[in-house]
């Protein structure tokens, strides 16, 4: 790995942190890309090492949150523990497309989620 | 079932789906929905979305773990540095207004996405 490579990595983490904490996700959309650009990783296994990440980032996020009192456990936790059927498809999804579709879908994700973005910052203005 | 309960559902099967397939949280389908279907306010709807990804993430990365895609190694090395992102953002996320970081977070987005259509 160059020093250029493992610089971007810990930039986009840093970034993808920043993003979570004030956006609300988990920081996969940028951790996958990072984990491709800069750590030559497949797209499977960007997407899937992302997922470890996003639980150690996603749990102190929500840590914080609780303090801030914007946490409501109750609905947070059903929302999490009713996802399986969901996380078994998409997995099993994942593994049985070729690497050039996930690397589509998942840009195609991403342009939808910076829309859906761009719509909240061009919107009228919130609290 | 109360109606409530099956909005929660629909919302946790289809963030369990994004998460699976494409190696995110989840956050992009449940934050906005929280605010739509269950009248949250935004932060509540932020904080809250991270509380349920923390388990959505683990089951979908043990299930890819299963499948043996999962790098322990690489996945420190991007993420702790974003857990020194993520306190950072939850506190600045108290005082700058959101619309701000959505620009910034849709202009990453266009990029990151374009590298990897290329």
């Amino acid at each position: 790995m160059e020093a250029g490579d493992l610089a971007g990595a810990l930039a986009i983490g840093l970034a993808a942190g920043v993003v979570s904490g004030m956006v609300g996700v988990g920081g996969g959309v940028l951790f996958v890309p990072g984990l491709v650009l800069f750590l030559d990783e497949s797209q499977l296994r960007a997407e899937s090492t992302s997922l470890l990440a996003i639980v150690v980032v996603a749990f102190v996020g929500a840590w914080r949150q609780h303090g801030y009192g914007n946490v409501r456990l109750r609905d947070g936790a059903i929302v999490g523990l009713l996802s399986p059927l969901g996380v078994v498809v998409g997995t099993g999804l994942a593994n049985a497309v070729s690497e050039r579709v996930l690397e589509l879908s998942f840009a195609a994700a991403q342009l939808y989620f910076a829309w859906q973005l761009a719509e909240r910052a061009l919107g009228p203005a919130e609290g | 079932m109360s109606s409530r309960l099956v909005r929660l559902a629909a919302i946790a099967t289809g963030a369990g789906a994004f998460s699976g397939l494409f190696g995110i949280g989840g956050g992009t389908i449940i934050v906005p929905l929280l605010i739509l279907w269950l009248g949250y306010e935004e932060r509540e709807a932020t904080g809250t979305s991270l509380a349920a990804i923390v388990v959505i993430a683990a089951m979908a990365a043990a299930a890819q773990g299963v499948y043996g895609n999962v790098d322990v190694g690489e996945a420190l090395l991007i993420g702790l540095p974003a857990v020194c992102g993520v306190v950072v953002g939850t506190a600045l996320q108290q005082r700058v207004p959101s619309r701000a970081v959505s620009a910034v977070f849709a202009v990453l987005l266009v990029a990151s996405a374009i590298l990897l259509i290329a």
